[in-house]
């Protein structure tokens, strides 16, 4: 399994991508393994603000369903919407097509305490 | 608590199978993933380890008027080497278990039932026994091992292995043979996929190292192994019950459109059949297949809306990985089952929009 070294890692198995007050967040090559071929997402509207630890994604394989929380309060600027209909990429390339959300981040005092990539790796046992 | 083994779990770990405890057992849910495995069902062959299902013996003068009480179809009509689908009812017109019962000869049946049912099953089997002293009812579980080998070449994989004509078997057909020189196996052309296929019922101490022989065997046809996984899409497409979703012990076989398993006029009737008939005028939901528009998925569970109303629930529902849609199963209140009938699922507070279907989700083309 992958775990990129620019990324940082949630206890619920998300990554994000921190430039600024900015944040591309998606789920983890361990997560998506876990979850099987993922047929459907539910993705937040544009402009929608959640508190820190709040579910702001669904992502549904045919076995399950798993929600996808923020560990920083935000406001939601992006979705990706080519996931529409090809919802295969979160499990192909979860750090790249299968993004997720795109971020501003309101308080960042929910980045401090998330994993580095080595840690993460340790943590899932890959 | 330990979970419970087949013959060939060590064959999936091989494999890097995800396992999980599956009534009681521990049993493959993927191999290579559910949409693959369905596929290679489709178009070639899988291979199922369904060992886990228990097999229960009646023997003797009086095992064909035994079964005849205890089930709900016509035991009379399987003529010896075929199988038949019934329901096993309560007192109220419940289902205790859906089961197939194969004549092995004259006066001896195998019943397979399902696997979290099977001690609920045995004991309601021997305290219903209205005839103890002409049939002998045994707990065969632990000495089969049983695998399926389905899909269009599933016949074309195995043929090789087996000492019996697979083509001379009809549909619902079996025959006693050898599978890879194991002696003393059923060959039954049955299973729960929609295509056609093969169940094999071997002795479990033998059994071992015929999964790595089939896969051998079926690797030219493109076979793989195949998880519970796909096994449950496989039989969602064509609109098979599975216990504990569309059956269980409070919903009538009538509710379940099961009428063609369900002889409510077989002379003398059988367990939960005048229940059944009391209740038939009363019923309140019936299942129905539906078709989801959109990628939301129904599951187990969710309840099912019309008119602003709430007309029912949803008993199985999945992304149907040969249509690409979501299809469920759901008890819903007359008339809403009509086909064409436009509801809704409430799928976690959201609307998924969906239409009611007649018949199997996935129908093969001809070929």
């Amino acid at each position: 399994m992958n775990f990129p070294k620019n990324l940082v890692y949630t206890a619920h198995d998300e990554w994000l991508l921190v430039a600024g007050d900015e944040v591309t967040l998606g789920i983890s090559d361990f997560a998506q393994d876990a979850l099987g071929e993922i047929v459907h997402v539910e993705l937040p509207e544009v402009d929608a603000e959640f508190a820190a630890g709040a579910a702001i994604c669904e992502v549904e394989s045919v076995k399950a369903v798993a929600e996808v929380y923020t560990p920083v309060a935000c406001v939601v600027i992006a979705v990706n919407e080519a996931l529409d209909g090809a919802e295969d990429a979160l499990n192909s390339d979860p750090y790249g097509a299968g993004w997720l959300v795109k971020l501003r981040v309101t308080d960042a005092s929910g980045l401090a305490g998330l994993a580095d990539a080595a840690t993460y790796q340790a943590r899932v046992g890959a | 608590m330990d979970l419970r083994r087949t013959p060939f779990t060590d064959r999936h770990v091989a494999l890097g199978a995800r396992m999980v405890d599956f009534a009681g057992y521990l049993m493959p849910v993927q191999y290579s993933g559910i949409q693959q495995e369905h596929d290679a069902v489709r178009q070639a062959a899988g291979l199922f380890d369904v060992s886990h299902m228990g097999q229960v013996r009646f023997t003797g003068p009086k095992a064909l008027a035994t079964l005849q009480w205890l089930l709900s179809n016509d035991v009379s009509q399987v003529a010896i080497g075929t199988a038949q689908y019934a329901c096993l009812c309560n007192e109220r017109g419940g289902v205790v278990d859906d089961v197939f019962t194969y004549r092995v000869a004259q006066d001896d049946y195998l019943v397979v039932v399902n696997a979290s049912n099977r001690a609920k099953d045995v004991a309601w089997f021997h305290a219903h026994n209205p005839n103890p002293e002409g049939c002998t009812i045994v707990d065969q579980s632990d000495d089969w091992a049983l695998l399926a080998v389905q899909g269009p070449k599933a016949l074309q994989a195995l043929q090789g292995l087996v000492n019996v004509d697979l083509e001379s078997i009809a549909r619902r057909g079996f025959v006693s043979g050898a599978v890879d020189g194991v002696d003393g196996c059923f060959i039954a052309r049955t299973g729960y996929t929609g295509e056609d296929g093969f169940e094999l019922f071997i002795p479990v101490n033998l059994a071992e190292p015929l999964w790595d022989k089939i896969l051998a065997a079926g690797a030219a046809v493109g076979m793989l192994p195949v998880g519970l996984g796909a096994r449950d899409t496989l039989r969602l497409e064509v609109r098979n019950c599975l216990y504990g979703h569309e059956l269980s012990d409070d919903i009538s076989p009538l509710q379940a459109r099961l009428n063609w398993v369900t002889k409510l006029d077989k002379s003398g009737g059988f367990v939960g059949s005048e229940a059944i008939l009391a209740r038939r005028d009363s019923e309140t939901h019936f299942l129905a297949g539906l078709v989801i528009e959109g990628s939301r998925i129904g599951r187990d569970g969710m309840r099912v809306l019309a008119d602003g109303q709430d007309i029912g629930w949803v008993t199985s529902g999945t992304r149907a990985p040969s249509l690409g849609r979501g299809v469920c199963m759901a008890y819903l209140r007359p008339p809403y089952g009509k086909p064409g009938t436009q509801v809704v699922v409430d799928v976690r507070g959201r609307e998924a929009a969906a239409v009611i279907v007649k018949g199997p989700f996935y129908v093969k083309e001809s070929a």
